[in-house]
């Protein structure tokens, strides 16, 4: 919404939403590079993604930087403040997906003479193309103010959820199948912990959207896909 | 009429406006106007320079008589009596509805007489007494403190702060019901202003409060109710919280967030 009396401030709001898109697409790419570079052993790859990382920092400290000043600047009100509070708060969401793809090229590197990942890495793999999806309809859903779009990223995650648990279950069998792939296995056990801590941020990010959009939050628990496993029973649930 | 008025009618009324019309000779300055003003909360009128926020404020206490050529047509309840009827004592109104104005408008006279000035317009009391609503009256408006020991100096002496304060004391100190502020902080600077709102703060709880402002953030901060008028009529009345955070109106929203064209 533009069209303030004082220009500026159109410039101000402008300019974040204009950061928040260019954090998305890096971190559309981080998460596409680090998952090539995990399927295809690529560390090459795997330390592209890792530097790429500093980027996005320090784009998330721009961005809550220039939305603090406004807020002190200009006192926005209704829509105008929670486009602060949105910037704030998705390029936070943005930051830590970043974080997330690094830290599964950071596992990468550790696991690039690893033969069977490719293998076992499967599952992953459809795991990454639901998070990407999402995390694309979550960017869009920000850029285009649109809450239906919002909300389908909302209700979609539980898949995301339930493949987890599926992986965890492959995952297993491949270690009690030869001791030799605990190493490697317990990594990309991790690496599907984060990509479902991805899905989790996408759904934040939705959430931010339908709250900027209509200064409600949504009602009630998000559905959740996920059977009884290992995170349930310890009593941990990251969201 | 559009008057969007989103309020649960559950909290007690002390001022009912309703269809409220005033014309100031040929101009028609508010059209059909209705909203309450709930018993011991703010609420805050805004809009834009002639919107009819301040004409609507001189009605409740029917300051325009001051003024030939200006009449009000249409119902203004205090406690469920109509303030418009031609019959009513408008003196003994004026002391049930108090007012502030923008300026600080300390009388020429000693802190002390400022006070006792409009107390002895309406009773009279022996001079112990009169000393102590003084002091109930300085200290209501936070004053007490900081001019207890220069009571007998001229009220003109005061900071703009002070002096408007002065002025919350003389209004608190005939008693009233309902406390009218027009821009009370406009000439202020931050920490009287600071002082003043938290004052109106406290002051809600005895009594029922109408503020004028052009500070969007005074009236987030102060007010419990507020009503958004543009080109004399209500365009929008409902809890600030409301009102501020996703107003129902586009015209409101285009003020709040400075989008006015």
């Amino acid at each position: 919404m533009s069209d303030h009396i004082v220009k500026s401030y159109d410039r101000d709001l402008e300019n974040m939403g204009r950061h928040i898109s260019e954090m998305g697409g890096l971190a559309e790419k981080m998460l596409a590079d680090s998952m090539d570079a995990l399927i295809g052993l690529d560390s090459a790859l795997a330390h592209r993604v890792i530097a790429a990382d500093h980027r996005l920092d320090s784009l998330h400290r721009e961005i809550e930087e220039s939305a603090v000043l406004t807020i002190a600047r200009r006192q926005p009100l209704a829509v105008d403040l929670r486009e602060c509070i949105a910037a704030i708060r998705i390029s936070g969401d943005i930051e830590r997906i970043g974080d997330l793809a690094k830290n599964i090229a950071k596992r990468t590197l550790k696991i690039v003479s690893e033969l069977q990942v490719a293998r076992a890495a499967v599952g992953l793999r459809s795991m990454h193309e639901i998070a990407a999806t999402q995390l694309k309809d979550s960017l869009d859903a920000y850029a285009l103010r649109d809450i239906d779009r919002a909300r389908m990223v909302w209700e979609t995650d539980a898949d995301l959820d339930a493949l987890e648990d599926s992986v965890f279950r492959d995952l297993l069998t491949f270690m009690m199948e030869d001791p030799r792939n605990i190493t490697f296995c317990t990594h990309l056990l991790f690496c599907s912990k984060n990509l479902e801590r991805i899905g989790d941020h996408t759904t934040n990010i939705a959430e931010t959207v339908v709250y900027l959009v209509t200064g409600e939050t949504f009602p009630g628990e998000r559905p959740k896909g996920r059977g009884v496993n290992y995170v349930e029973e310890a009593g941990e649930d990251a969201q | 009429m559009t008057n969007a008025i989103n309020v649960p009618k559950t909290h007690p009324v002390k001022v009912s406006v309703r269809g409220l019309n005033f014309y100031y000779g040929s101009s028609h300055a508010l059209k059909s106007v209705s909203l309450p003003l709930n018993l011991n909360k703010v609420t805050a009128f805004i809009g834009p320079s002639g919107c009819g926020k301040s004409t609507l404020l001189r009605v409740l206490n029917r300051m325009y008589d001051l003024y030939p050529g200006h009449r009000a047509e249409g119902e203004v309840l205090l406690d469920g009596e109509n303030i418009l009827d031609p019959a009513i004592d408008v003196n003994a109104l004026r002391a049930r509805v108090g007012m502030v104005f923008q300026k600080p408008t300390p009388f020429p006279m000693s802190i002390y007489d400022n006070i006792a000035f409009g107390i002895k317009l309406y009773e009279k009391l022996p001079a112990a007494e009169l000393d102590v609503r003084v002091e109930q009256a300085l200290r209501g408006a936070a004053l007490w403190d900081e001019v207890k020991d220069k009571l007998h100096t001229s009220g003109l002496g005061l900071s703009g702060g002070q002096q408007q304060r002065l002025c919350i004391a003389r209004s608190v100190a005939v008693q009233p019901e309902v406390i009218l502020f027009d821009e009370p902080c406009s000439a202020l600077d931050p920490i009287s202003t600071a002082k003043v709102e938290e004052l109106i703060e406290e002051l809600a709880e005895d009594y029922t409060i109408a503020i004028v402002t052009h500070n969007m953030q005074q009236a987030v901060r102060v007010s419990d109710y507020t009503a958004f008028m543009y080109l004399g009529e209500l365009i929008e009345f409902g809890e600030t919280d409301a009102i501020f955070n996703k107003p129902a109106e586009k015209r409101t929203l285009d003020y709040i967030t400075g989008r006015f064209g």
